[in-house]
Formats: C-alpha cells, structure tokens, sequence
C-alpha cells in the first residue's frame, strides 16, 4: 500500500485517490480547425513513458481536489505534487508547454 | 365529524437509523474492552463554500459565531454546540445541534458573494462511536492514521470506512463521531456492529 501526500490533506493511503491519466495536455486553441486525426491524438493518444511523468490524481475519499503529481513510472514512486496552475518542480518528457500549466 | 389535522410534521420524521436504534442498543459492548455505537438523528448540517481570503469567506466565519477551520484536519467550534468542519480548501460543513437557527444567517452573510450556503442536513447521519476499543474497531476499515500523536480530539477528516465514504470526527478522548451520507448509514452501521462483536470476548493471545 503507497501513501500518496495531496497537497491539502497531506499523506494518505492510496485507496482514496483516483488516477487521471497524463496531465498538462493543452486544450487545442481552436478545435473547430483540428482534422478528426488531430482530434482523435487529442482525445485518446497519451504518452506511456518509462521513468518520471507528469500525471493528474484527485483525492476523490478527502478533499475531492484534483492536482497533479511527478510519478516514476518504473518504481512508483511519487517525486513531488503541485496544486493546478503550480509550476511543474521537475521536468518530464511531458512537460508543460511554456506558459501552460493547467 | 372531527377532522384531525396534522401541525408538526416533525412527528413524521424517521432517521436513516432509526431502524437500526435495537440492534446498536444491543450491540453495545460493555467493560475494559468496550465499545458502543449510537446514531445522532437529526443534526443541522450546513455546507459553506467561500474561497480562503475573499470577503465572503470572513463574513462566513462571522456568521458561523465560531469562524471557518483554516485547514486539513481543524474543527472550528465545538461538538456540543456549533462546529465547523473543514472538507476542502474552500468547503466546509457547519454541524450542530438539531434545531439550530444558522441558516438565514449564513445566507444572509453571504449576499451575493461568490459561494455557497446549503442546507445539507438530511444528507448525511451521524453515528458516535464511543468507548476504550472505539479507535480499534475504526482500524480495521479505515486507512488514516488514527493514532492520538496524528488525529487528537477536535480532528476531523474526510476519509473512508471499509467502502464507505465518511468524516470522521475526534470528540473526545475515545469517542469518534462518523457521518456517512444517508444512504449508507445502514451498511455502515451494521459494519460496525460486525467489527464491534469481538470486543466481547477476553482478548486472544
């Protein structure tokens, strides 16, 4: 069992969290422009990288907030957390574009 | 022919454990080992919305006459009287006694800020569990740390039993005050009942 710390309520077991896939992907300034491939790599395609990723979990049993989380995805290990619109305090392969940091 | 005509319709009021009041009763473990459990029916539940800082939030806590908890884990108030519990950043819930005049108030302070006040009563119950095995039988389903160094009395959390979501709230020295939402009060409460039932034998070796 992992003990995961939300950036409000502080270490608690993973049971009461919920996993939301990659973080930091942009919303398309225009999506009316976007061909149905583009949309599609939007909606679905997410990166599966080996080692630390950016992702997004939400404390759904305590506080219900969602913020994100620097994971190892090799050991599991969680490298820091961050409130929404927070800097991202370690770089992984997806980082934030610049200026992006829903 | 008379008419009866029915003017308090408190009378028709049943509370989600109120079928449950027998067994919980029953249940009850008495001596060393003890550990009882009984429902709290009817509190007045009120829950605040109002961003940390903003005007909204200081009238709140005026209004509340015991302030907002500033963060994880606070009580504002007392469980006596009124209590204000924290369940996220900008969120809170207003617990007191059945029949407290709160409401109007808390609407009245909050005006046409940016927030919330609703009445929130009937949605949760509260169940005490009280008595020297009470953190004991709370261990065995719930993952927080419930030991007094981290979670003392005048904590409240928001965290899970077996599978049910619930608050948690530290009374007093053994006593814990649990509010699953009204739905699974029952469930709950026989859960309860279950992880009570051991405390009545002398402890295996």
């Amino acid at each position: 069992m992992m003990l995961i710390e939300c950036p409000w309520c502080g270490p608690r077991n993973e049971t009461e969290y919920g996993y939301g896939g990659e973080a930091h992907v942009a919303y398309p300034a225009d999506p009316n422009a976007l061909t149905d491939n583009e949309w599609a790599k939007f909606l679905f395609y997410r990166k599966n990288p080996k080692g630390l990723f950016a992702e997004r979990w939400v404390h759904s049993a305590g506080c219900r907030r969602w913020f994100n989380a620097v994971r190892d995805t090799l050991t599991y290990e969680f490298k820091a957390v961050y409130k929404p619109g927070e800097p991202q305090p370690i770089a992984t392969t997806n980082a934030p574009a610049q200026g992006g940091t829903k | 022919m008379a008419e009866q005509v029915l003017t308090d319709i408190s009378a028709l009021r049943t509370s989600p454990l109120a079928h449950m009041a027998f067994a919980l009763q029953q249940g009850a473990v008495a001596g060393e080992r003890g550990v009882s459990a009984r429902e709290l029916a009817f509190t007045t539940q009120i829950g605040l919305r109002a961003e940390p800082g903003s005007e909204a939030h200081a009238a709140l806590a005026a209004a509340t006459g015991v302030g907002l908890p500033a963060s994880v884990g606070e009580v504002a108030g007392n469980a006596e009287g009124t209590a204000v519990l924290w369940s996220g950043p900008d969120e809170f819930l207003v617990v007191a006694p059945e029949g407290t005049e709160l409401f109007d108030d808390l609407v009245a302070a909050l005006g046409q800020s940016a927030g919330q006040v609703v009445d929130l009563s009937a949605n949760r119950t509260v169940v005490e569990l009280s008595g020297p095995s009470a953190r004991l039988v709370l261990e065995k389903g719930c993952p927080a740390d419930l030991h007094p160094r981290s979670f003392g009395v005048g904590t409240a959390i928001a965290t899970v039993l077996g599978p049910v979501p619930v608050l948690l709230w530290k009374t007093a020295e053994d006593t814990f005050r649990l509010l699953p939402r009204a739905s699974f009060a029952d469930y709950t409460a026989r859960w309860l009942l279950d992880a009570m039932t051991e405390f009545a034998s002398p402890e295996v070796d």
